[in-house]
């Protein structure tokens, strides 16, 4: 379903207005989905649960009600540190150059097989 | 917007930059306040739709004519729970509390799709909510798949995979009917009758009544007006009418070889705005149901909340 988003509706209050704690609800979990067997878990959202076994259940019937999934991973979303957007250009700065690691860095004469 | 400092245009330049090339935005990157408060007000309200949209089917689940047409029922009615739950995740990413967006929601100070305001009828009316309120989201949703916000791009690419099948049961459902006895082909007929217009209104107002398209579609939330949306799912509906035998209650709709699309009739404005503001036939009913469920589910939260507490401080004693 999706709401006429046209809608007129009254303003919003700024991101994050409300504390969360101060109404103490659920904590917020991370959910990490293994697709199948071989593959690495990946990111597809997060849920709400009052602790690690309620999460999991949880994650099971939001993410995965048609076999989306062999193997799920929770995690508190603030336990996850994460690299800041601001910082994108001189956090990842180290690998831009080295272009010595990429294989095309390394002139080999055409009549050298297999390499 | 406020671009007063150097600072401040270089990241507005960023923002519109990644906009302007078809990249995502993600949840820690900068962005205008006003494209942050238009997407939680969306989302949120499409998180709000999934939710109201379980009651006026869910009311029909144990009244389904078999177990097979009830165990489709729940399994849907499961899943708007699910998309509603993926949507209120996606808002999150924007600095909201769920909590928060369901308190504004039951206290009428956030929206919901005017069309979960007219109530299901009759069993015809659980497949033509399929067929027309579903095949209407499906036009709407699919070009917010490639919504430049993340997080509710690919919270929509997981909807829409599940969305085909409640369209797709719905019109098995009015198949199955409409081969059927005379009554039963009323019935259907009688419920497209009643669904028709208020899923035309599903698009929002006319293009020239709609104030926030113009930016929305500026800031890639957007990628089409609601008049050609309505256009589409009128073009894709016809078709899928002739099939079932059924008409649609609109004597202007004829097929129109010069634009290669459908000239229909004009939806009633006034009632999607009366509906809107709240005194459509099922508001009330529907708003006091979901108020009275939040607030019975209240002490289930605190119980599980509280044990979850106690249970950590014991594994804490223990270690």
């Amino acid at each position: 379903m999706i709401p006429a988003d046209d809608a007129p509706a009254p303003a919003e209050p700024a991101a994050g207005e409300t504390p969360a704690a101060a109404r103490r609800g659920w904590p917020l979990y991370e959910v990490f989905v293994r697709g199948k067997r071989g593959l690495n878990h990946v990111h597809v959202g997060s849920i709400h649960a009052a602790d690690d076994e309620m999460a999991l259940h949880n994650a099971r019937d939001v993410y995965t009600r048609r076999n989306e999934g062999v193997s799920i991973w929770v995690v508190r979303a603030d336990h996850i540190a994460a690299s800041s957007p601001s910082e994108k250009d001189p956090f990842f700065a180290p690998s831009a150059d080295k272009i010595y690691r990429h294989p095309t860095f390394y002139a080999i004469p055409d009549e050298v097989p297999h390499l | 917007m406020d671009t007063s400092t150097p600072e401040d245009a270089e990241l507005q330049a960023q923002f519109d930059a990644t906009v302007a090339a078809d990249q995502r935005i993600e949840p820690r990157d900068w962005m205008p306040e006003g494209y942050r408060r238009t997407l939680i007000r969306q989302i949120a309200q499409h998180a709000h739709s999934e939710i109201m949209g379980m009651q006026p089917e869910g009311n029909w689940i144990l009244r389904a004519p078999s177990l097979r047409r009830k165990a489709i029922l729940l399994a849907k009615v499961q899943d708007e729970a699910g998309h509603g739950l993926y949507l209120y995740a996606a808002a999150e990413t924007l600095g909201v509390d769920r909590d928060d967006l369901t308190q504004r929601l039951v206290d009428s100070r956030q929206k919901y799709s005017s069309i979960f305001n007219y109530p299901a009828l009759s069993y015809a009316d659980i497949g033509v909510i399929g067929w027309f309120v579903d095949g209407a989201a499906i036009c709407n949703q699919v070009p917010l798949c490639r919504c430049s916000y993340g997080p509710y791009a690919r919270a929509m690419i997981r909807i829409c995979k599940e969305e085909s099948f409640h369209q797709r049961q719905g019109y098995e459902l009015l198949l199955a009917m409409v081969n059927g006895t005379d009554a039963q082909r009323e019935m259907v007929q009688e419920s497209v009758n009643r669904w028709w217009w208020p899923s035309l209104m599903m698009f929002g107002p006319p293009d020239g009544d709609s104030p926030n398209s113009q930016q929305s579609m500026a800031w890639g939330i957007k990628r089409h007006t609601n008049d050609e949306l309505r256009q589409r799912f009128v073009d894709m509906t016809v078709p899928q009418a002739e099939v079932l035998g059924v008409t649609l209650p609109d004597p202007q709709l004829r097929w129109n070889p010069d634009r290669g699309a459908h000239d229909y009739g004009e939806p009633d404005w006034a009632e999607f705005k009366a509906v809107l503001a709240g005194s459509g036939p099922a508001n009330a009913q529907r708003l006091a149901h979901r108020r009275r469920a939040h607030e019975n589910g209240a002490w289930v939260r605190e119980a599980a909340r509280v044990h979850a507490e106690k249970q950590a401080a014991r594994k804490e004693v223990a270690a």
